[in-house]
């Protein structure tokens, strides 16, 4: 890479977030709330990331820790009206629960099973949703009392600041040693446990980071959107698309899946006109995308600027 | 009777179940592939045979063999459009081909599934039962249909065990799924047999996905559910393991069916995949899987 001097890679960082921030200004209501959901997507995707990317583990399952913090969060303040910030943090918790819940068959199983695992995971929730229908609201959904805002350019820097923050974290702690040595025991677990790290630590702790941020971010879209359904929060469509924009935008590169996110969802808005085919284009894109430049956007961008 | 009515309805739906990750569970032994787009194929081929036998007035046989030849076409898409580029691209590094496989399947059965909902919407299709009437064994009434897919179905999994084990071809495809560097050393041309896996595969899908609209119906919702179905009875199973695949499709057809009767029919799934989880974490190679 021809490595852009430090302080100038900041430098463009920090007017592209302004520019971010300045969006309001200019675009409509609509694509403002697209975009408001878009980096709710952004911080599942670079959560998602840092699992498969650096850790190695192939969750297919990213909708098991969102839903946990949604649901989790959204429950609570329906029974008992806390303020949203102790439901947010209620909702962190019991996708860090969830977390150390896949973290446990992760350092037994490998590949397909794992990710077997986690597929039936977000089964198994989905079917507890529907069953316990009395406090979830089932597959009708539940809606929440209170919201973040209900002002859409608040919504939208509320988003904004969190997809930074959390940019900020998991992009740094990908850079730390910890992201090295996570890349190492995701590639080679024996080689790095005989190096002297502790393998299942650091990935009980890549579990617990990854469920964190995803647990986080599924609370604040429910307060958000006001509203909780496992069609819009747990099926597995949904973690699919968390994967694609993972993906999309770039393994390993943290940052990629924001990217992957935005332009995924910005898409599928664009080709709405387009009705039902529009899954399929954007599918029929993604795939193309694997096929061609499996190192996703960012991926992609970085390596051209390797060849220079 | 009640006992009697779950025997049958049981063995009917583990033997479809069984026919369709059979296909699934040889292509992983022989060329370490999951191919996530199972349900498409099978719809692929379900509608086709519905479309075939229905609109197009070619009666019901005629379309289930349209429809069988659709699943091998489809299967034969998969492989040369998805998983091939994949396998031989120099882009990808080797020890992460199988993710890539997963995830290009996965949005390769998604299109399917996107592109069957729009040619055909998702309202469910039956295809017309293959024989009609119905028989009373032991005081359950039994349609002929229901006993006529299940033998079907073992008749298929009967002529693969011979194609198998007593071909020339069928060695080299076990041989493949032992060691495929000791195969080619011995100048087999090792895609020639990834392509004979294909169209095993193709075929066998393509038969599980007609009789399956024959028996209960299918929408194009139900892929992703079929997917998921074949993976798991798979792994119950032992990936890889023919034999512990039909054991575990029957294992898992008769819980279902069990639940479904006595318990509630909206409970179905789930017993299944708790049943799944624990033999994942006690026994993670699965009720009869080697290694």
């Amino acid at each position: 890479m021809t490595r852009l001097p430090r302080s100038s890679a900041l430098w463009i960082g920090a007017l592209v977030v302004i520019a971010m921030a300045l969006l309001p200004f200019w675009v409509s209501a609509y694509i403002l709330s697209v975009l408001t959901a878009s980096y709710y997507f952004g911080v599942f995707a670079m959560a998602w990331d840092l699992l498969f990317g650096f850790a190695g583990e192939v969750n297919f399952g990213p909708t098991f820790l969102i839903g946990l913090g949604a649901y989790t969060a959204g429950i609570v303040d329906n029974q008992y009206g806390l303020p949203i910030v102790v439901c947010v943090a209620l909702g962190a918790l019991a996708a860090i629960a969830g977390g150390l819940l896949l973290a446990l068959p992760a350092l037994r199983l490998r590949g397909p099973y794992f990710g077997l695992v986690t597929l039936v995971a977000v089964l198994l929730l989905q079917n507890a949703i529907v069953i316990f229908a009395g406090v979830t609201g089932g597959e009708i959904g539940m809606t929440v009392p209170d919201v973040l805002s209900i002002d859409g350019n608040v919504n939208y820097w509320y988003a904004l600041a969190f997809l930074v923050v959390c940019a900020i974290i998991l992009f740094g702690l990908s850079r730390s040693a910890i992201g090295l040595i996570l890349q190492a025991s995701g590639q080679d677990a024996v080689e790095a446990q005989a190096l002297g790290f502790n393998v299942t630590k650091h990935k009980i702790a890549a579990f617990c980071i990854s469920a964190v941020f995803s647990g986080i971010a599924g609370a604040m879209l429910v307060f958000y959107e006001g509203a909780a359904s496992v069609d819009t929060i747990i099926d597995i469509g949904i973690g699919v698309q968390v994967i694609i924009a993972a993906v999309l935008g770039g393994r390993r590169t943290i940052l990629g899946g924001a990217l992957g996110a935005v332009v995924l969802i910005l898409a599928s808005e664009a080709l709405r006109p387009l009705g039902q085919l529009n899954t399929f284009v954007v599918s029929a894109v993604a795939l193309a995308v694997i096929l061609f430049f499996p190192d996703g956007l960012l991926g992609y961008a970085l390596r051209a600027g390797e060849r220079e | 009777m009640l006992g009697l009515q779950i025997l049958i309805d049981g063995f009917a739906i583990g033997s479809l179940y069984g026919l369709g990750a059979v296909g699934f569970t040889l292509m992983f032994g022989v060329s370490g592939v999951l191919n996530l787009a199972h349900g498409g194929i099978m719809l692929v081929a379900a509608l086709i045979g519905w479309l075939a036998a229905g609109d197009l007035g070619l009666g019901t046989y005629a379309g289930t063999l349209i429809g069988i030849l659709a699943g091998l076409v489809s299967a034969f898409a998969t492989y040369f459009v998805v998983v091939r580029p994949i396998q031989r691209s120099k882009a990808i590094p080797r020890e992460e081909t199988e993710i890539f496989v997963l995830t290009g399947t996965l949005l390769w059965g998604i299109m399917i599934q996107v592109g069957m909902a729009y040619l055909f919407t998702d309202n469910p299709v039956t295809m017309r039962p293959l024989i009609g009437g119905i028989v009373n064994i032991l005081g359950v009434r039994t349609p002929y249909n229901e006993i006529m897919i299940a033998a079907l179905c073992w008749i298929a999994i009967g002529l693969l065990w011979v194609l198998v084990n007593r071909t020339q071809a069928g060695k080299a495809l076990l041989a493949a799924s032992i060691n495929p560097r000791g195969l080619t050393l011995l100048g087999f041309e090792l895609s020639n047999i990834y392509l004979l896996v294909w169209t095993i595969y193709g075929i066998l899908a393509g038969i599980a996905g007609v009789l399956l609209a024959s028996f209960l119906g299918l929408s194009s919702a139900n892929a992703g559910q079929l997917t998921a179905s074949a993976f798991s009875i798979v792994v119950l199973g032992g990936l890889g393991s023919v034999s512990g695949s039909l054991v575990a499709a029957y294992v898992v057809g008769y819980l279902e069916t069990i639940t479904a009767y006595l318990v509630a029919p909206t409970l179905r799934p789930i017993p299944a995949l708790i049943l799944l989880v624990l033999v994942v974490y006690i026994r993670p190679q699965g009720l009869l899987g080697r290694r």
